[in-house]
């Protein structure tokens, strides 16, 4: 199976063939490799492969799905850190749902924390790169931005209220 | 010896001192906030009292509160930890009139080594050199511009009760100075409700070098060796290390930097243990910089590097037994490194990263000590600082120290939000750190030239092929739970669907 993934953002192909816990596996235009995967502890893998053995820590990246709607997860090995975006061309629906909504941006809140400042009104106008709420987390403020210039069409929280991260905050349209 | 002692603190702080309360027999009492119900210093203490709100101005700050628990509980006396009411002289003088010892200082000692100027002068009397700057709070940004006349660029603006790096500005040239004079103050102000602001000379690229000092109630003071704490992040120490590799080539320093911080810490009549700061310019000059009068938050890479227990010590020194170390009796044997353990994402500026612990994998083995306040399952709140957990080392050489907190790193993992460790797995292989060659703008240089690591393919492979079997493993399963898919089409609808 072939599936297109984006490593730290920069794009490449992912052939795969699974056998068990076999893996019969390509990168791009390198050379195949093999492996054996076992979840030795939740979202932790252990891995063997041409007699070398690695450990990886997996993490769902929910807050932070790319702007494709691609499934993300955060692997740590050797105290490095990635961010892998992967499209299964199975769930091609999850893209196209993501494309109906590309023209409305909602800014969701990258932390958890309490909204100390709400800088815009529904109806407003805003720029590219313009804030838009103030969360506080841990004696640290940090200012929500929009990407795209747009009209503000709805803020969904109110000054002094605690959010998750991930919460939506304001739509932009 | 006390039978029961109040910890006025939180996190790995409080565990620590719980870690020894419990070595000595010592019955301990935890304090804890709404948001801390379940908190790991609650788990390990013997008894616990509940103070109040989440805020730490409605709970941990509450002098009344802490001294009412201690008399509910039956405490003798308090532990203050660091932060918190730690440097709070009234805080201090409270516990004594309500006849609770103070694990610390006398009040008044705080109140000398409070105040920044105050400090200053003490340290000059002593015959101790500091940085060239004012002896009191200037007036105005004239003021500050007529010391700026007689001593030279660059100048650093200080908040008189300053700490932390707040109300503090760098200033190059005359015409930036007022701007700058206004905005320290207004932080300042802000910060510690003091808009009091001095002028110091900058010096460049300097080392922090700082003290270990302890005493008893009988006038034995000795200190304990150097840390040296250079490597800094917004004027806030990040890794520290005993002994410091400046010292360690130069030992004629530890004995002039050690006799200095006692001539202080004498002259305040401070007893306790307490840290003598310093700052080491290129030539290996020391100027006094302040004194903390509490434990600090880095006292393990002394610990481990002297054997000794500094909680015990200071529990004995406030139950008013003598001293029993001389000076001479103080050894440093090998090296020992820390790091502070953030829960900040250094990929997003260091944002703090709040939230749910999923999974935790520590680090064990030779000379590993770790110092955590948290666990699998537990949700770091975000009503405080960000510190998770102190890993600190030791070993033979601070070379092995090195690579044995690098192994140390590896083997540490915490899922569910985002830390530095990546981020100190990085620096300790940088060159600079490596040679020692240490000051504290250092962190900043990094960050700016911070390396690409290289790309290692074959790694590469294997973490895009654990994402795939991870999410595809995780898709599969959560498809069958309602409302869990992490990305289906559905929930995005549903998203918008909100906001129509």
């Amino acid at each position: 199976m072939t599936f297109d993934v984006q490593i730290d953002g920069v794009p490449a192909r992912l052939e795969l063939h699974r056998d068990g816990d076999l893996y019969r596996f390509r990168l791009g235009d390198r050379a195949e490799l093999q492996a054996q995967l076992a979840e030795v502890e939740p979202g932790v893998f252990s891995v063997l492969l041409g007699g070398r053995s690695y450990e990886a820590h997996a993490e769902r990246d929910d807050g932070h799905r790319d702007e494709h709607g691609h499934e993300c997860a955060w692997i740590t090995v050797r105290g490095r850190r990635f961010r892998i975006a992967i499209t299964d061309p199975r769930r091609w629906t999850q893209s196209s749902a993501a494309a109906h909504g590309h023209d409305r941006e909602t800014i969701v809140a990258s932390m958890p924390g309490k909204i100390v400042r709400i800088l815009v009104q529904p109806g407003e106008t805003v720029v590219a790169g313009q804030g838009v709420i103030v969360i506080e987390a841990m004696k640290m403020q940090n200012e929500m931005k929009a990407r795209h210039a747009g009209r503000v069409t709805a803020v969904r929280v109110r000054e002094g209220e605690t959010v998750a991260a991930g919460a939506i905050l304001a739509a932009i349209e | 010896m006390f039978s029961k002692v109040l910890v006025a603190n939180r996190g790995e702080i409080a565990v620590r001192i719980i870690r020894t309360l419990r070595e000595m027999g010592i019955r301990s009492v935890a304090v804890y906030s709404d948001a801390d119900r379940a908190s790991l210093h609650v788990r390990m203490a013997d008894e616990a009292a509940h103070v109040g709100a989440s805020p730490s101005g409605e709970s941990y700050l509450r002098i009344e509160r802490i001294i009412d628990a201690a008399r509910a509980h039956g405490a003798e006396a308090i532990h203050p930890g660091y932060g918190f009411l730690s440097e709070n002289a009234e805080f201090a003088a409270a516990c004594e009139s309500a006849g609770i010892v103070f694990i610390g200082p006398s009040p008044d000692a705080i109140r000398k080594m409070g105040s920044k100027t105050a400090a200053r002068e003490l340290a000059r009397a002593a015959g101790v050199p500091v940085v060239p700057g004012m002896d009191h709070g200037a007036r105005d940004a004239d003021e500050a511009l007529g010391f700026a006349r007689d001593c030279g660029y660059p100048l650093l603006l200080k908040a008189v009760a300053g700490g932390g790096g707040k109300g503090m500005r760098r200033v190059d040239r005359n015409e930036d100075l007022a701007a700058a004079f206004r905005d320290a103050s207004s932080e300042a102000e802000r910060a510690f409700a003091d808009a009091t602001v001095y002028v110091e000379k900058l010096i460049e690229r300097p080392r922090h070098i700082e003290m270990q000092l302890l005493g008893d109630r009988h006038g034995h003071l000795i200190h304990l060796g150097e840390r040296e704490c250079s490597l800094q992040r917004r004027h806030q120490k990040i890794m520290e290390e005993c002994p410091s590799p400046l010292v360690a080539e130069h030992p004629e320093m530890r004995q002039a930097m050690g006799e200095a911080a006692v001539r202080i810490a004498r002259a305040a009549g401070y007893y306790n243990a307490g840290t003598i700061e310093f700052l080491v310019d290129a030539r290996r000059n020391f100027y006094f910089l302040e004194m903390n009068t509490r434990l600090q938050v880095e006292h393990p890479v002394t610990e481990l590097v002297t054997g000794l227990d500094l909680v015990r010590l200071q529990l004995a020194i406030a139950a008013g037994e003598p001293l029993r170390l001389a000076q001479e009796a103080v050894t440093l044997r090998g090296a020992a490194m820390e790091c502070r353990v953030y829960a900040e994402d250094p990929d997003n500026d260091f944002f703090p990263s709040p939230g749910r612990i999923t999974h935790l994998a520590r680090p064990a083995g030779p000379g590993i000590r770790l110092d955590s306040g948290v666990y699998p399952g537990w949700t770091v709140p975000l009503d405080y600082d960000p510190l998770l957990a102190k890993l600190a080392v030791w070993a033979g050489s601070r070379e092995e120290a090195r690579v044995r907190m690098i192994r140390a790193l590896d083997e540490y993992h915490v899922a569910g939000i985002k830390t530095n460790l990546g981020f100190f797995r990085q620096l300790l292989e940088d060159d600079q750190i490596r040679r020692a060659e240490l000051h504290t703008g250092l962190v900043d240089e990094f960050l700016s030239r911070r390396p690409q690591p290289e790309i290692d393919a074959e790694l590469e492979a294997i973490v895009v092929l654990v994402a795939q079997a991870f999410l595809t493993a995780r898709g599969e399963s959560s498809t069958n739970r309602k409302g869990r898919s992490p990305c289906a089409a559905w929930r995005l609808a549903g998203r918008d669907e909100l906001l129509q």
